[in-house]
């Protein structure tokens, strides 16, 4: 009778590691038998104890213990073992080899010389996640929560209050595993305190809300450095939540990785469809949520909201301009995520303009209205230039510093149009500032990117909130892979 | 057939404890009452109001800013309040 392998150590002699649904085992199978009867073999089956016969000397390892911790590959796998330890292993029918390990000549002369064999079921992509939990020893810290046998998985996750609105995947400990995988960084690595509550955030727990989202593996390190990079003084993410202003955090990833991550720069950029940009900013927020406690009408207290708070994240598309991130100091080379606190975009047309110079007065004429046209200095502002737009300044030769230059400019506003009372309106810089010339922006509260489908001559603006000390500045940082 | 489905909890797992209010004043006379500015437009003329009728009473009156009502109120400060008041009195809106 086939016995159950609870111990997954050498045996010496020769194993050999077999499934019944493997072509080369089957064609081998009367010869194992063979082998198996005279006292040479010890087989281990991986699917059917009874295969290739029931006999002492056949193993159950359908719990894949032994093919697991001896990192079997395929099968039929032979191990050679002495004095307990592996001398070598063949994998796959190849007479000579198998001559040679058994010490026997003239094997089984019917078969053809040699097959190849198939994949072991330990390292099968449906078995695996299953296996590095039961015996490679990966421990959660985050507490288990039974969903109970007549509750629906995904409504389950909403009566507990963990969904941003829309269905979340269950993170099970096979699923949070894999996410795992993703990053170099140890599980239990706290990344960041959460604001509101300011509640301590392991990479455990990203992985678990990213899982949720509908993140893959490869996007972790990305909602890593997003988190990273709002949970600074500078960008003051417990402001950006509490504020009642209609605004979020929006995520510009730049460099290589975007290509790598099929991130979407082009045509829908800042709109949904894409995968990694979707889910990636949705991730972050449902760590807000989450492990911050930061929820809408809680801590979180915007007026309206817009749709981008349920994740804004897409990429710069390359272009002969350097990108944002190399305006940070950065290189273009360096993967990065810029975090700037921003409303939802809308769209400047300019279809008419053919000179970088008129295009440029255009745009700047729609800028003066960005929060409020009443306003200035105060908000910083995201123009995502488009590709058509983009081409009026690189045809003439401007680099992206000569056209922020240029367009600041012309962003120089007389403050008598906008004081308080002026034109029958009570909003407005204090009247102290009559007489003045006032910039829309501070200096380097412009951030140009360059994104979006290759048709169309329209550009878009995404406002800003308070900047400085008393707000959010944008924050750039590296992503660790 | 259904399993059972076992799922790993993404919340931080803080669950506090019910928040227990602190003691209400049982006299304005007599009491020194802390006004907190968060730095928000026109507060200072609700506060003001606030500030007569409470003296009015017989309060004492203490006034304290936030640097900034966007961000939580800075830990001294939030000593200082505690350690000279009775209660205070926050003005929120513009």
């Amino acid at each position: 009778m086939a016995e159950k392998v609870n111990d997954y150590k050498l045996i010496d002699g020769i194993s050999v590691v077999v499934n019944s649904d493997c072509p080369t085992c089957q064609l081998t199978s009367d010869l194992l038998v063979e082998l198996g009867n005279s006292g040479r073999v010890t087989i281990f089956s991986q699917d059917n104890p009874a295969f290739p016969t029931s006999a002492e000397w056949v193993c159950d390892d359908s719990d894949l213990s032994f093919s697991w911790h001896n990192d079997i590959e395929a099968v039929p796998t032979l191990i050679r073992v002495v004095d307990g330890k592996e001398i070598e292993r063949s994998t796959g029918w190849n007479r000579k080899e198998w001559e040679r390990l058994f010490e026997v000549k003239n094997l089984a002369p019917d078969l053809v010389d040699h097959k190849p064999g198939c994949g072991s079921l330990s390292v099968s992509p449906d078995r695996v996640d299953e296996l590095e939990i039961k015996f490679g020893g990966r421990k959660f810290v985050s507490r288990q929560v039974e969903i109970a046998s007549l509750e629906d998985e995904i409504e389950a996750m909403f009566d507990r209050g963990w969904s941003d609105g829309l269905p979340v995947v269950p993170p099970t400990e096979a699923r949070v595993s894999r996410m795992l995988a993703g990053t170099s960084r140890n599980s239990d690595d706290i990344i960041a305190l959460i604001p509101p509550n300011l509640a301590e955030c392991s990479v455990e727990k990203v992985a678990i809300n990213a899982v949720m989202a509908g993140c893959l593996p490869e996007y972790l390190p990305v909602v890593i450095t997003c988190l990273e990079a709002i949970c600074t003084d500078e960008f003051n993410m417990h402001g950006v939540l509490a504020t009642t202003m209609s605004v979020g955090p929006i995520f510009v990833v730049s460099g290589p990785i975007t290509e790598r991550l099929n991130m979407n720069s082009g045509i829908n950029a800042l709109g949904h469809g894409n995968r990694a940009n979707s889910t990636i900013g949705r991730a972050v927020q449902l760590v807000l949520r989450n492990i911050g406690g930061g929820e809408p009408g809680g801590i979180d207290r915007a007026t309206l909201g817009h749709m981008g708070k349920q994740g804004f994240c897409f990429a710069e598309a390359p272009s002969p301009w350097e990108n944002l991130a190399e305006g940070f100091g950065f290189s273009s080379e360096q993967n990065t995520v810029t975090a700037f606190t921003g409303e939802g975009p809308h769209i400047l047309v300019d279809q008419k303009s053919r000179s970088p110079e008129s295009l440029t007065r255009s745009l700047a004429e729609g800028l003066k209205s960005t929060i409020s046209p009443r306003m200035v200095m105060a908000m910083d502002a995201m123009l995502v230039v488009s590709p058509e737009h983009l081409s009026r300044f690189i045809d003439a030769g401007w680099s992206r510093a000569q056209f922020i230059e240029k367009l600041s400019e012309l962003l120089i506003i007389d403050s008598d149009g906008i004081i308080e009372g002026a034109g029958g309106i009570e909003d407005g810089v204090p009247s102290v500032f009559a007489g003045n010339k006032l910039p829309k922006f501070r200096p380097g509260g412009l951030l140009v990117v360059h994104a979006g489908g290759p048709a169309g001559l329209f550009s878009a603006i995404i406002g800003g909130w308070l900047n400085g000390a008393k707000g959010s500045d944008p924050v750039t940082k590296e992503i660790i892979l | 057939m259904n399993q059972t489905l076992s799922v790993l909890d993404p919340t931080s797992e803080n669950h506090s404890l019910e928040i227990q209010l602190s003691d209400r004043i049982k006299n304005i006379e007599g009491s020194t009452i802390g006004l907190l500015d968060i730095s928000k437009p026109r507060g200072d003329v609700f506060l003001n109001q606030l500030e007569k009728r409470l003296t009015a009473h017989g309060a004492t009156v203490l006034r304290f800013m936030k640097p900034t009502f966007t961000k939580p109120a800075p830990v001294d400060l939030r000593y200082e309040i505690s350690s000279k008041c009775d209660a205070v009195i926050e003005a929120l809106a513009d």
